[in-house]
């Protein structure tokens, strides 16, 4: 009787100090090494990125990627190049967002992360920009 | 079935239950971080940090057909 008197107080100080903190954490991590050179990475290719955005032939998906969305907007010389672009970009994006994840011991988290990429690449974007809305179609920012 | 075993089942049906709702409450996802994090990682990645984001960039080193 006593003992379980005892367990039941010993489980509510742990029930109440771990989410404590959870919540003091208000900042996620994204300051570890592969994360930086993820963004490096990511930063250099969008200097490429940029003109296929404004002129309409990339846009961005709901899911958190780009995609080719007017292929005759890009001469077919290039095409080959801009497919290996969204490819690369896409590869670094789905390893941006696992690494966050795990940088915050939640690996369960990447789709979260995706989500949340996914929405504010969008809303982030320059005018003129395309992306994907809710139902899949393109729009123009 | 003593009433002291009736009470510790339920002691530990308790725990139980406490131990689940602490790992639920700490599997939570921040949304409100991730957000923070996603604009800092946008900001680097498309080089916004000087407000004015509706700005084309200049192509400075032409990037031509760099293969």
């Amino acid at each position: 009787m006593r003992t379980a008197t005892f367990m039941i107080a010993a489980l509510a100080a742990v029930a109440f100090a771990l989410p404590q903190a959870a919540v003091g954490q208000a900042n996620l991590e994204i300051n570890t090494p592969a994360i930086n050179a993820l963004q490096r990475s990511m930063q250099q290719r969008h200097t490429q990125l940029a003109p296929l955005y404004s002129s309409g032939a990339v846009g961005f998906t709901r899911d958190g990627n780009v995609a080719l969305r007017d292929a005759k907007a890009v001469p077919l010389a290039q095409r080959q190049q801009v497919n290996a672009l969204i490819a690369a970009e896409n590869q670094d994006r789905a390893a941006l967002y696992r690494e966050i994840a795990r940088a915050n011991g939640h690996p369960e988290w990447e789709p979260d992360i995706r989500a949340t990429f996914a929405q504010r690449w969008i809303s982030r974007a320059q005018p003129g920009w395309y992306y994907q809305n809710a139902s899949g179609q393109w729009v123009r920012k | 079935m003593t009433a002291e075993t009736i009470l510790n089942r339920a002691a530990l049906l308790a725990a139980g239950l406490m131990l689940a709702s602490c790992v639920t409450i700490n599997i939570y996802f921040p949304a409100a971080a991730a957000e923070k994090a996603a604009d800092r990682i946008i900001d680097e990645v498309w080089q916004l940090k000087d407000g004015t984001s509706p700005q084309v960039k200049q192509p400075e080193a032409a990037p031509g057909e760099a293969k």
